[in-house]
């Protein structure tokens, strides 16, 4: 990686760090919570549904900012984290993890869902005849017939947390090697007089970084679909 | 001993179940599409919950709304062949199997070579669902629910989804799993050849309801029968025992009630049961003896009842010895021969069907399915 700089080396890393964080701070809750709102009835599901999305309807900027209210030094949850398990979300790395998950998680269990209406509920009835009981079901039928949506979720939850500005400028800041991933670098190259140059080399890795993910994504679901024989 | 009394509505649509029927033996629901047949393998199975009633195998209670017992199908030990197969696409042939065997409850009677030779399952062990027939898909099912070691057997239309070909494919082995497993077994049909080839009982269901049931050859009788397989197909089923073969024709000799009956079959030993079935409108019936006909197969017996069965025709049940048959005759013959019970007539056989080989439910598990 000889053509690319040292301070873009260092935003592309952090950005997959803060990325491959992110996706998997959010999967063990985006899994039960796409079985759940898919498979299940009960009171309150509308509305945990709604606010599952609301990260896609409300500004960056905003969300953010709750999670400073939140999980901030003197905020109830972030004082807590610090206490008991010395964990500091703000000005560090996984704290934008943290940004960039929330941001993405509606993206996440959107895929999920959509890949688990796919699931042919007729299976796990065959499972449960065969005596397999609700764990085992989950495990050995939904979960693998639903990995193309995990899969599918895990990518796209990725890709956005590559590029997510607002959340995370908002409550971890712009800390070069901390919290500096490729968006806030970009931002940093364009207001940074005589930027311009820095600013196109880091869009283009962005392009790069964006477009591959995405021809993974369909290598792979192509993959799955013909060993399920689709 | 398995016994059903479930009541369920759904809508409009009311399910009222009750038959009782000695184990083991292949109890077919037979009834018109859309008559509840499924839901009532799905009540039995417990995928479906029943408003009431009770459902029993043996001592072993399943549900009991009264009691409150209700087990979930996964600790009902029910095996379950559904009409798609329902093989798990992402697991091939060999785990799918593996996928009932491991988590078979209660005693093992069959094993895994056991399932793959009576099915003919060997050669698709490595394949993936999507890569084999209906035919063979329905094999696999069939062997996956029977290593997950039920102590009862639905099989819900798993011929429907086939064509002719691949249907007289899988019958066959369904056989041979009646033959030679002792496990109690609900056929649901709403193909009547399907029933008379495998079923030992019939229960029959009409809009959700179990109107009559009873042993093949009795209910091959019933009245209720007609209006679901149209009054040509009526007629009685009726055991039959292989005496030997004639040399001049070529042809079986069956012995039928206390007469006999010539049948073209493929050659069987002496002793060994063949199926026979006698349609209605194949009889004729004598009040004398017959004498200078072409028909060969000539039962004698006594007429044990005569009921209408439509405006111009009536039914004549026949005693044969011990076996009960049918005839239609037009109502004005049954005036001019004064057909009325208690007298003595002959059946003249136009037709014989071969409903393949008859048999006894096994009273154990015969060695060939027990495991090594």
């Amino acid at each position: 990686m000889m053509w690319l700089s040292p301070s873009e080396i260092e935003a592309l890393s952090l950005s997959l760090s803060v990325a491959t964080r992110s996706v998997l701070m959010s999967l063990p809750l985006a899994i039960p919570l796409a079985w759940a709102l898919t498979r299940r009835r009960f009171v309150g599901r509308t509305l945990l549904d709604a606010f599952v999305h609301l990260p896609l309807v409300l500004p960056p900027v905003m969300v953010g900012y709750l999670l400073l209210l939140v999980f901030g030094a003197r905020g109830p949850v972030g004082a807590w984290l610090e206490r008991i398990f010395g964990v500091e979300l703000i000005f560090t790395r996984n704290g934008a993890a943290l940004a960039t998950a929330v941001m993405s998680f509606p993206l996440m269990v959107r895929a999920m869902r959509i890949s688990l209406e796919n699931v042919d509920r007729g299976l796990e009835e065959a499972a449960r005849t065969l005596g397999a009981g609700a764990m085992d079901r989950f495990a050995t039928i939904t979960l693998p017939l639903m990995l193309p949506g995990v899969l599918a979720g895990a990518i796209t939850a990725f890709s956005a947390a590559l590029g997510e500005f607002g959340a995370v400028i908002t409550f971890v800041s712009n800390i070069p090697g901390e919290t500096r991933t490729l968006p806030l670098a970009l931002y940093t190259a364009l207001q940074t007089p005589g930027g311009d140059a820095a600013a196109a080399r880091l869009a283009l890795i962005s392009f790069v970084l964006g477009l591959s993910g995405l021809l993974l994504s369909e290598w792979f679901a192509r993959r799955v679909r013909r060993l399920l024989g689709h | 001993m398995f016994s059903v009394a479930v009541t369920k509505r759904r809508g409009s649509f009311v399910l009222d179940a009750r038959f009782e029927l000695p184990t083991p033996g292949v109890v077919a629901l037979f009834g018109r599409s859309g008559c509840g047949k499924s839901t009532l393998v799905n009540v039995i199975a417990g995928l479906l919950d029943a408003d009431a009633g009770r459902v029993a195998l043996g001592d072993r209670v399943l549900l009991d709304t009264e009691r409150r017992i209700n087990l979930p199908p996964e600790s009902r030990r029910i095996g379950y062949v559904f009409q798609d197969a329902r093989l798990f696409p992402h697991l091939r042939v060999a785990a799918n199997l593996e996928y009932g065997k491991r988590r078979a409850q209660g005693p093992g009677y069959v094993s895994l070579d056991t399932v793959c030779g009576l099915l003919d399952l060997g050669a698709l062990m490595d394949r993936r669902p999507h890569q084999l027939s209906g035919g063979e898909r329905q094999r696999v099912a069939i062997g996956r629910a029977l290593l997950s070691q039920p102590s009862l057997l639905l099989l819900d239309e798993p011929l429907a989804s086939l064509d002719a070909a691949r249907r007289a494919e899988v019958l066959p082995y369904l056989e041979i799993l009646r033959d030679q497993l002792a496990i109690p077994m609900v056929y649901v049909s709403h193909d009547f050849d399907e029933v008379l080839r495998l079923a030992t009982y019939v229960v029959l269901m009409e809009s959700g309801k179990t109107i009559a049931r009873g042993g093949l050859g009795e209910m091959s009788l019933n009245p209720d029968l007609r209006s679901i397989i149209g009054a040509d197909a009526v007629g009685a089923i009726v055991d039959g025992t292989v005496l030997g073969t004639d040399p001049s024709s070529g042809l079986m000799r069956v012995r039928v009630g206390h007469s006999e009956l010539r049948v073209q079959a493929a050659s069987a030993a002496a002793g060994a049961k063949l199926r026979v079935q006698l349609l209605a409108r194949d009889l004729i019936i004598a009040t004398q003896a017959p004498q200078h006909l072409s028909v060969r197969n000539i039962l004698s017996g006594v007429v044990t009842a005569v009921t209408s069965d439509d405006a111009d025709s009536d039914l004549v049940a026949m005693d044969i010895g011990g076996t009960q048959i049918m005839a239609r005759v037009t109502k004005a013959a049954t005036r001019e021969l004064a057909l009325q019970p208690g007298l003595p007539a002959w059946a003249l056989v136009k037709a014989v069907s071969l409903r393949g080989h008859s048999f006894a439910a096994p009273a154990a598990i015969s060695n060939a399915s027990r495991d090594a």
